[in-house]
């Protein structure tokens, strides 16, 4: 453990001068409407909210009463350990290759980091194009290969479509973090390992690998926070959470019920059990997972 | 007299002000019509502006039907809502049950003292808008219904007659059995699985689509769309989507555009789905009406209608629903409401705009336009004046959801119907509880 480095301020004000408009845009921004959701979610509104009435947990009860509820957590499951396993194996594979690259880097790069700015809901719409059952270029390839993609009626393709869709449009995000996981470790320590007769495979597994693993633990709960709340985009435009609802993930459901249903009460309920989920997730990864991380 | 002082002293001040010489009055107007349609909206506007000085009507496009609705209530809780909103059929029992929110149209027109007479209005549409009580809510402004769009071409090449369609669902698959011999991939498809399958479905064979004649008579209505009726068209359906006769293309409008492209041969759509099809296929095609069951009593009765009316917001000032009224009385008009007609494959919104139509050859010169119109001006049943529940958006989604599991081959169709009608009747209880008051 390194010694904890400390800044003493002689004023007792000026430290929270400083953190003031970090704190204000936290409480603005995440503590006001996580509690805005809370208090929605024991209540029953109309659309416009000229009726509103106390109901206590019965949001909740609905919720528990409804079987597609619970099922889509299975489906949450599925979709948030493929988008974070694949979403960084797929990236990790990129920054080791980017990182190997002496001429263009910088093109490569740039090319990598591109899906960043592209909006979820045109991720989804893009990979909606060319997995199009009738005239998508992909699903038209797969098609002369002899395979039948219809994600319109069948749950695992449309599954792995929205898998796809979500990776590649985190996967700009993990690949920058990567790169520069892989940039912070010293080049003495492969090339002594190198010299000892390590072949590219070991050295990777032995050196890299373990000495990534900040990189990846911090990368592993961004993934699953992502999957989890930012994917409703994806969902609505690629498959409106069909076929039947075989991809309609917890944060759809809660994006559909507020925004189509018009149904904040139980919209915010669902906002609430997902905070608890996540909650739970992290400190479970911070408890348990961390012990495994090597700073 | 009086109207001509105000005017003079407006006109002082306004003069005084240095401002424009007359004081106009905004009124905003939220749609969800894109493309084609939004220059259609445009236009009204303008037209109606140019018509006289009081007023100037301001159209937002703001997205679909569902997003014009959403941004709509979020305006309205921030308390700057538009004067005029337009709302889909589905979200009708939504905005009727927000008393607070909104001034029926009827209440708007007397108050401004325009001559207003509902009966003018096709009592098939305006029915639907129309509070038990006999008060018009909202303004029909496009209404459209499901009709059957074939592609002549294609039927020729398949060695059928392209100016007989097929009229009842064994012709269709008879005809799609064809057209799949002469090598269509995809024979026959559907836009709104909901709409055209079931609840169009429903009225046109004079069945309940919802108990409690679907919802116009009380909030205690429940799903009845599983009777033996609807399992058995579902279950054809189901077997022409095994025999690659009938091809689901996902939900909403998906299915318009693999006709628009020539790929698929036949669709049950909406008549608005005209004038897409006159502009973009390069093929020659032709409107029928939805097919029946011959041997069920009573059909073909007449289909139920889809689109969205125009909803006036509360809390505005009194110049400014004067202004809404002129408005609504604008686009009532017989011209007015034909040349909206012809333009987009709506519905005419008043009988006077239908006959005047006809008298204009419009229907002879496009053969097929008269179909929706026909379909809608019928006399009504209980059972098929329309369909009007709470929580619509819901159950249609509910209802794809099922019927994709059926496609699939999740479920059986009975089971798959069965389910439907329980999650959507949850749905109904839920919104008969939060409204009984």
């Amino acid at each position: 453990m390194a010694v904890e480095k400390r800044v003493l301020f002689k004023s007792w004000w000026l430290p929270w001068v400083l953190i003031a408009p970090q704190m204000a845009i936290i409480l603005v921004f995440f503590f006001w409407p996580a509690g805005q959701a809370l208090y929605q979610s024991v209540l029953t509104q109309d659309a416009f909210g000229t009726s509103t009435e106390f109901v206590g947990a019965e949001n909740f009860e609905r919720l528990w009463n409804d079987p597609t509820y619970l099922a889509s957590f299975q489906t949450t499951a599925v979709f948030s350990v493929l988008v974070a396993v694949v979403g960084l194996s797929v990236a990790l594979l990129l920054a080791v290759m980017a990182d190997r690259v002496v001429r263009g880097a910088a093109i490569y790069k740039t090319l990598l980091i591109w899906p960043y700015a592209v909006a979820p809901a045109v991720a989804g719409v893009l990979w909606l194009f060319m997995f199009a059952p009738s005239v998508g270029i992909v699903s038209y390839a797969l098609r002369e290969l002899g395979f039948d993609w219809n994600h319109l009626l069948n749950g695992k393709h449309a599954m792995a479509l929205i898998v796809m869709a979500a990776v590649w449009k985190q996967i700009s995000y993990n690949f920058l973090f990567f790169l520069a996981g892989l940039q912070s470790i010293p080049k003495s320590l492969i090339e002594a390992a190198a010299i000892d007769g390590a072949r590219p495979w070991r050295r990777f597994w032995t050196i890299v690998f373990p000495l990534l693993s900040p990189t990846t633990f911090f990368l592993l709960v961004i993934n699953i926070v992502y999957a989890f709340f930012d994917t409703f985009a994806i969902v609505d435009t690629a498959t409106n959470g069909g076929p039947g609802k075989d991809t309609a993930i917890l944060v759809y459901k809660v994006y559909y019920d507020g925004f189509k249903a018009l149904d904040l009460g139980g919209s915010a309920a669902q906002s609430v059990v997902l905070m608890v989920i996540v909650i739970a997730l992290t400190v479970v990864q911070f408890r348990y997972v961390e012990k495994k991380v090597q700073y | 007299m009086k109207s001509k002082l105000f005017a003079l002293s407006s006109f002082a001040l306004a003069a005084a002000l240095a401002g424009p010489a007359h004081a106009q009055v905004e009124i905003q107007w939220w749609h969800a019509m894109g493309g084609g349609l939004g220059e259609w909206v445009n236009d009204l506007a303008k037209d109606f502006n140019a018509s006289q000085k009081d007023y100037k009507i301001v159209p937002t496009f703001k997205g679909t039907y569902d997003e014009t609705m959403t941004a709509a209530i979020a305006a309205f809780r921030a308390g700057n809502a538009p004067h005029i909103l337009q709302v889909f059929e589905v979200g009708t029992a939504t905005m009727m049950a927000s008393k607070g929110a909104i001034v029926p149209v009827a209440q708007v027109m007397k108050d401004a003292g325009l001559k207003f007479d509902p009966s003018v209005y096709v009592p098939a549409v305006a029915g639907y808008y129309t509070a038990p009580n006999g008060q018009m809510l909202s303004f029909p402004f496009n209404s459209s219904t499901p009709v059957f769009h074939y592609n002549k071409d294609a039927f020729k090449a398949a060695g059928m007659d392209p100016e007989s369609p097929p009229k009842t669902w064994p012709e269709v698959a008879l005809a799609a059995a064809k057209l799949k011999a002469s090598g269509h991939k995809c024979p026959f498809t559907t836009s709104w699985i909901s709409w055209t399958q079931l609840e169009s479905f429903s009225a046109w064979h004079n069945t309940l689509f919802a108990t409690k004649n679907n919802g116009f008579g009380g909030l205690d209505t429940r799903l009845a769309f599983n009777t033996p009726l609807h399992v058995r068209h579902i279950e054809n359906l189901a077997n022409m989507n095994k025999q690659g006769l009938f091809v689901y293309k996902g939900r909403g409008n998906a299915a318009d555009a693999t006709f628009v492209s020539g790929e698929c041969a036949m669709v049950t759509g909406s008549s608005a789905l005209y004038g897409n099809v006159k502009r973009n296929a390069k093929f020659a095609s032709a409107i029928s009406t939805l097919p029946y069951y011959p041997d069920v009593s009573g059909a073909p009765q007449n289909t139920v209608i889809g689109g969205a009316s125009l909803w006036v917001m509360a809390g505005k000032k009194p110049a400014e629903y004067k202004g809404v009224a002129n408005f609504f009385a604008f686009l009532s008009k017989p011209e007015e409401a034909a040349k909206s007609h012809q333009r987009t494959g709506y519905l005419p919104v008043t009988i006077p705009s239908y006959e005047l139509t006809d008298k204009s050859g419009f229907y002879k010169q496009n053969p097929g336009t008269d179909v929706s119109v026909t379909q809608m001006i019928r006399k009504t049943t209980d059972k098929s004046r329309g369909i009007r529940l709470g929580n619509f958006v819901q159950i249609r989604t509910i209802i794809d959801e099922e019927m994709e599991n059926i496609w699939s081959g999740k479920k059986g169709v009975k089971e798959g119907l069965d389910t439907a009608v329980q999650r959507g009747n949850e749905q109904l209880e839920r919104f008969e509880k939060a409204n009984k008051s």
